[in-house]
């Protein structure tokens, strides 16, 4: 690269400087904006010293004692100290039979949760959009939107009595309809069912209010000519709406899949039961079980330094295909 | 463009475009209003059929005779509640951990994102990736725990406190909004008026953040009020538990509680036992839900404030 010219390696977007010149008086330069930052900002550095100590000591430093993935971790001896085996720990996890159903339960229940929490926030939000602004919209808002401030505990509670064989209202209303009592949270199939409507029913509001403000975002002239041009309501949704809220729809959809492998821990747990384990038992609650209750830390490790590094890639490939077909990534 | 747009006017007036609107616009919007309706039907009557559980009394409950409306009134549950000791412990922990929570992780965010917003802060940038980087890829539960072990905090008070303190998501939220709504005027005038760059903070920032602040303290209130995993994980002292670890052993878990003495006495504290969970769920949300008019309108807030950078 030359020193003079080099083209910027980005887009330059607002909070940061056009591209520098390279080679020794970009250094220089660089030298002397950090005196003068110092200079300028020495009570911010302190100040922000204590976020970046914590950020390291409880983001960074368990990033890096993921080395006992490799070992045979000894509490005596700690993460360092402890015996090298190599990828002896993923062999085991790799060859034990119950690996195959972890990963099945959770990448199926991940994708289930994607699949049902995207489009339906859309339509609320599209829905929500058309009626205008009077009490009945307002209500449904404010309404959809509590459940997300309910505590997973509190939801699980709410999910075990409703669907309790015995006094649930479900099966009293089933009874009705000389339906049997079933006993829905012992029945492995009706697992990802219940987790993943009953998410729906907590988060569909409160994503809604995202593709809202996206919707009002829209310019109100494209609606007037689109109407003057003569189309429908429907015709609108599909031709000013849609495109509108797109961009936010694939931040969301990113995201979404970026959590995928990273899927609640807190509610699957509660969920669980003896009966319906086959289906309720992902990586997130074997990790727990392995490692706090059977105290076996490196093969916990292994499982979620595993279960990490196939999220970060799935982020990264969604990411990149986001880009490439919308030309809108995470990262411009 | 606008000629065509005043002859049209002229031709049906505002107020008849509304009432003109085409028959196949009009079905949609019925249908569109009846699928809400439907959809706050789903939302609305779980939670209808909780509270009027919890106000029914226990015979009615186990008889499963509760529908949307309290059967028999009972609020036997509630004096239940307000008498058992553990329950009322749980509460004032989570009071405790929501106060301190709260105070300990706006404090950090804000010390964190405020220098972030600075143009002029160097190294803001390979920082703020530092941050988003833990977003991406996470050190994961065990690693985590040893670290948290290590420095001591196992089974203390901190332990819900501190390994959680800040959100990358609100450092986002917050760093948008000082470098959105603070001019650098302001900052050059601090300057020149000699304000150190904690006064600036202290005199010119942060009484112009007040929206930012509450949208913080509710974030992180609404957080700590709701979590149990941390607690489930670092806490073995039942004195220190949260109210959510009690609610999960009493509500999930089934722990039995206290025998009775006489067979009709033990029947009615089975009875009893459903009904208690209708109100456990109920009084856990209250503080929540006495709060919601603001959560509402901060929260909508800030998911607007983050959304601006994505």
């Amino acid at each position: 690269m030359s020193a003079t010219t080099s083209p910027p390696l980005r887009s330059p977007s607002a909070n940061e400087d056009p591209a520098r010149p390279a080679g020794p008086a970009h250094r220089r330069r660089r030298w002397s904006e950090a005196r003068k930052s110092w200079r300028l900002h020495w009570q911010l550095y302190l100040l922000v010293s204590v976020p970046v100590a914590y950020f390291i000591v409880f983001k960074y430093i368990p990033m890096a004692f993921n080395v006992i993935a490799f070992k045979d971790y000894s509490p005596v001896l700690g993460p360092w100290a402890s015996e090298w085996v190599g990828l002896e720990n993923f062999e085991r996890l790799f060859s034990n039979p119950v690996f195959v159903d972890l990963l099945t339960n959770t990448f199926l229940l991940s994708f289930y949760v994607v699949l049902a929490s995207f489009p339906i926030p859309i339509l609320l939000a599209l829905a929500l959009n058309e009626i205008g602004n009077g009490w009945f919209k307002r209500t449904v808002q404010m309404v959809t939107y509590a459940p997300y401030f309910i505590s997973t505990v509190v939801v699980v509670s709410m999910i075990i009595l409703v669907l309790s064989p015995r006094i649930g209202i479900v099966n009293q209303v089933l009874a009705l309809f000389g339906v049997a009592p079933v006993d829905f949270l012992g029945e492995p199939d009706a697992f990802r069912h219940i987790y993943v409507w009953s998410d729906v029913w907590q988060t569909a509001g409160y994503a809604a209010v995202i593709y809202l403000a996206a919707l009002a975002g829209i310019d109100p002239a494209l609606h007037e000519a689109a109407k003057i041009d003569g189309a429908s309501r429907l015709q609108r949704i599909r031709y000013v709406d849609l495109p509108g809220i797109m961009p936010t729809a694939v931040i969301m959809l990113i995201l979404g899949v970026g959590n995928m492998m990273a899927i609640g821990f807190e509610k699957a747990y509660l969920l669980q039961n003896n009966l319906n384990l086959a289906q309720s038992e992902i990586i997130p609650t074997y990790v727990y079980k392995t490692g706090l209750i059977n105290a076996d830390f490196s093969m916990a490790a292994a499982v979620g330094l595993f279960n990490s590094v196939v999220n970060l890639c799935l982020l990264l490939v969604v990411n990149f295909a986001a880009k490439r077909v919308t030309g809108r990534g995470l990262w411009r | 463009m606008t000629t065509m747009l005043t002859s049209k006017l002229r031709r049906t007036g505002p107020a008849a475009s509304k009432v003109r609107e085409p028959l196949g616009d009009r079905l949609v919007l019925i249908v569109v209003r009846l699928m809400l309706l439907v959809v706050l039907a789903i939302v609305l009557l779980p939670l209808i059929y909780i509270v009027a559980s919890s106000l029914s009394s226990p015979a009615a409950v186990n008889a499963g005779r509760v529908r949307f409306w309290p059967v028999e009134f009972s609020l036997e549950a509630y004096q239940t509640i307000l008498n058992n000791a553990e329950i009322l412990q749980g509460y004032y922990n989570s009071l405790i951990y929501a106060a301190a929570g709260t105070v300990i992780s706006v404090t950090l965010t804000v010390a964190i994102a405020y220098p972030l917003s600075r143009k002029s802060f160097y190294g803001r940038n390979v920082l703020m990736t530092l941050l988003i980087f833990t977003m991406l890829f996470s050190g994961g539960l065990i690693p985590t725990y040893m670290v948290v072990q290590d420095v001591g905090l196992l089974d203390t008070r901190w332990a819900l406190l501190i390994p959680n303190a800040i959100g990358v998501w609100q450092v986002i939220i917050a760093r948008t909004f000082f470098a959105n709504s603070i001019p650098d005027e302001l900052y050059e005038a601090a300057m020149l008026d000699g304000a150190s760059g904690m006064r600036t903070l202290r005199s010119v920032v942060l009484p112009l953040s007040k929206p930012l602040l509450a949208v913080l303290a509710l974030m992180y209130t609404v957080y700590q009020w709701n979590t149990y995993f941390d607690a489930l994980v670092y806490l073995k002292d039942p004195d220190l538990f949260p109210l959510q670890i009690v609610l999960r052993n009493i509500l999930i878990l089934n722990t039995p509680r206290t025998g009775a003495v006489d067979l009709a006495q033990q029947m009615h504290q089975i009875q009893l036992a459903n009904v208690l969970r209708y109100a456990l769920i109920v009084v856990s949300s209250l503080p929540v839900l006495m709060m919601y008019p603001f959560i509402a309108r901060h929260f909508t807030k800030g998911a607007m404030v983050g959304a601006v950078k994505g």
